[in-house]
């Protein structure tokens, strides 16, 4: 290289680092941590779409403020998922720090970043730990408490009068949060609860079982994955007319492409669905399809999506001052922002207190596209969870 | 708990003993001949299962993606073999563990890239759906399907490996290498033959899985652990052992997650069953091998040196 170009280019390079600074102070930082890699990247890539599609329809101004999102992998790992978050913290300086899909990295992130007085904005993973004695001001929720949606198809089951049904989850925290979530509503006769190994690939030797027993009804919660071989083998062993299947975080719009009619007429209960008719969930779901090859998103990625609109409410409400710590809880306690669930409050512990639809899987609208996930009835309205109680935080 | 269900399971145990069998094959050759442990053979097996999902959405015959299926997945095996792994047969275990660790990252990335993270659709053609009727049950037509074709490939490999040139040169390879390049066998070709093998059975399992399995990056490394403890249980290196270390561990695990539970529950009290059960059946296959490394730490069938 030409002597001249080099030295050009070193003073080029040195003036960027001279630069950075200075304009770092006027700029929003939001770290967020998703799962990026492995099995489970398609969640953290609807997780991310849907941020950018915020950032979109922000102009890329959040609260008004430049802004800049760092993201960061967990690789489904509590551990990995704090090293990122402590480098979000110390390195970039972030001012907020959102997503995270898993309860356990949940638990683990969640302390170590309201601890150092920075907001954590959780955009999935609702462990009932944060809801209930360990709630804290400088943590909130646009998702839910992982009790309450199992415990709206518990509720839906327990109206219909369906008796003898047969439970699987798999066996880890969450499968069991889910199940004795289910169970807190329906009161009806358990036939066996039934649990996996998590990460499981095959479920033939439980399908069997199953088929032994004879149940009215089956229960399942097999997110990511699971779910997807779970389905597959539940229909091909010729159990999709024979027990009804209900189910939770199971069947998604990210799930469906990959088991297309074996979800047919599955029903599912969630806070949220793409045919949910408010104005922000419109454009929410119009545009992402637009930006995104006409993909639909989960509701991974409405719960994002609202968070970068609850962090553009809080850094608008106090001018773009990100000192003003207690002024942005003010704001963020109205949930003053277009959600895609339609409007909603927040409890006392900071978790949306929010309605609980079921849902149905049914064909799409041409015979050669996939199937669809729409809002069959209202299970609950203004769902508050199980766990707000033993929160001691006063506003 | 009753003789159809008890049925029923054996046919579970063995369907998936035998899908463990086509992706140990492969692994126990390869480590057993080139003395090279493999980690990307779960990564095979994926692309195994998305190139035949890919050449099924193409042609729409599910025989015709079968073929090119394998087909692809030897070439990719032996491209595999010749770029990356070559320069790693001198190189001692932890070495090529690395590399193969490395092998399933750009695999697993290279497939998020081309057909996307989320997990694509797989089916099963028409006429392989549906049942077979027992008398008193009734099981899935694919998955007998499955047994048939990992018997067939069992009895195939027995003969290549005992009754052929090919399979002579393989068993010599496996026990005196140095031996076997000084009587003038082109050894480097017969690793790249071996590998390719490999990689085609892994295809094989992978293009046998995609309808039942999630295809998905990372599909792989789920079914790998499971792999290695069948050739352990098995002995490294014996394909005989591979198969009865599979349809042991296939059985053991099967059973266990059937039936441990409901006996269990005969004699501690309902909750404790309820805890125990599912605790120890996803443990089971492990206890089984460090019992079996206890009495026999060469495994079952050890490949004679």
């Amino acid at each position: 290289m030409h002597k001249t170009t080099r030295t050009l280019l070193a003073g080029l390079i040195a003036s960027a680092f001279i630069a950075t600074p200075a304009l770092a102070q006027q700029k929003l930082k939001i770290g967020f941590i998703s799962t990026f890699s492995g099995p489970q990247g398609a969640i953290g890539e609807d997780m991310k779409n849907s941020v950018e599609l915020a950032l979109d329809h922000l102009k890329r101004k959040v609260g008004g403020l430049d802004t800049e999102v760092i993201y960061g992998d967990d690789q489904v790992k509590p551990d990995v998922g704090t090293q990122v978050a402590d480098e979000m913290l110390k390195k970039h300086q972030v001012n907020f720090v959102a997503g995270i899909i898993w309860s356990n990295v949940m638990l683990a992130v969640a302390p170590r970043v309201t601890a150092a007085g920075t907001f954590m904005i959780g955009t999935n993973a609702g462990p009932n730990q944060l809801a209930g004695e360990g709630c804290n001001e400088m943590f909130f929720t646009t998702s839910w408490q992982n009790d309450q949606t199992p415990e709206a198809m518990g509720k839906y089951m327990q109206d219909k009068g369906i008796q003898d049904v047969y439970l699987m989850a798999p066996n880890y925290a969450a499968g069991k949060d889910m199940l004795t979530g289910f169970k807190r509503y329906y009161k009806g006769r358990v036939v066996d609860e039934v649990y996996t190994r998590l990460g499981q690939t095959d479920y033939q030797a439980e399908i069997s079982q199953l088929r032994s027993k004879s149940p009215k009804a089956v229960f399942v919660f097999y997110p990511g994955g699971m779910g997807v071989q779970f389905l597959k083998q539940y229909s091909e062993a010729g159990l999709r007319g024979q027990f009804p299947l209900y189910s939770v975080y199971t069947v998604d719009e990210l799930s469906i492409p990959a088991v297309k009619h074996a979800a047919l007429g599955q029903l599912e209960t969630r806070y949220w669905s793409q045919d949910l008719k408010n104005d922000a969930n419109v454009k929410f779901v119009g545009d992402y399809r637009k930006k995104y090859g006409g993909k639909t998103p989960s509701y991974y990625g409405a719960q994002s999506y609202d968070g970068i609109l609850l962090i553009d409410s809080a850094v608008r409400g106090v001018k773009g001052n990100l000192a003003d710590k207690k002024g942005m809880i003010a704001v963020m306690r109205k949930a003053d922002f277009a959600s895609t669930r339609g409007k909603f409050k927040y409890g006392q512990n900071h978790f949306p207190i929010e309605n609980f639809y079921l849902l149905k899987t049914v064909a799409g609208a041409t015979p050669t596209s996939d199937p669809v996930m729409e809002i069959q009835q209202t299970v609950f309205k203004d769902h508050k969870d199980a766990y707000g109680t033993a929160c001691k935080m006063k506003w | 708990m009753n003789f159809v269900l008890i049925a029923e399971q054996t046919l579970n145990g063995l369907q998936l003993g035998v899908m463990l069998f086509l992706l140990a094959a492969g692994l126990t050759l390869v480590f057993g001949i080139m003395n090279m442990v493999n980690l990307a053979h779960g990564a095979l097996y994926m692309v195994g299962a998305y190139l035949t999902t890919f050449f099924y959405q193409q042609t729409g015959s599910y025989l015709l993606a079968v073929v090119l299926g394998l087909a692809s997945t030897l070439v990719v095996g032996i491209v595999t073999e010749l770029v990356a792994l070559r320069t790693l047969y001198e190189r001692d275990h932890l070495d090529q563990v690395l590399a193969t660790f490395g092998l399933i990252l750009f695999f697993n990335e290279l497939v998020a890239i081309l057909w996307g993270r989320a997990a694509i659709f797989s089916t099963i053609p028409d006429y392989l759906t549906g049942h077979v009727e027992f008398g008193v049950f009734r099981y899935p037509l694919y998955r007998l399907m499955i047994i048939g074709v990992g018997l067939a490939v069992a009895v195939l490999l027995w003969f290549v490996v005992s009754r052929t040139r090919l399979g002579m040169l393989i068993r010599a390879g496996a026990s005196n290498r140095a031996m076997v390049a000084a009587l003038g066998v082109n050894i480097r070709l017969l690793y790249t033959v071996v590998f390719g093998f490999g990689a085609a059975l892994a295809g094989l399992a992978g293009l046998l899985a995609g309808p039942i399995y999630s295809v998905q990056p990372g599909m792989g490394e789920l079914i790998l652990i499971q792999v290695f403890v069948v050739i352990v249980i098995g002995g490294i290196g014996s394909i005989r052992g591979a198969f009865a270390g599979a349809l042991i561990v296939g059985m053991v695990d099967t059973m266990g997650r059937a039936f441990l539970k409901p006996v269990l529950s005969t004699v501690l009290s309902p909750t404790a069953a309820d805890a125990a059960g599912p605790a120890l059946a996803s443990m089971l296959i492990y206890l089984l091998m460090a019992v079996v490394l206890t009495f026999r730490p060469a495994g079952l069938f050890p490949a004679v040196r």
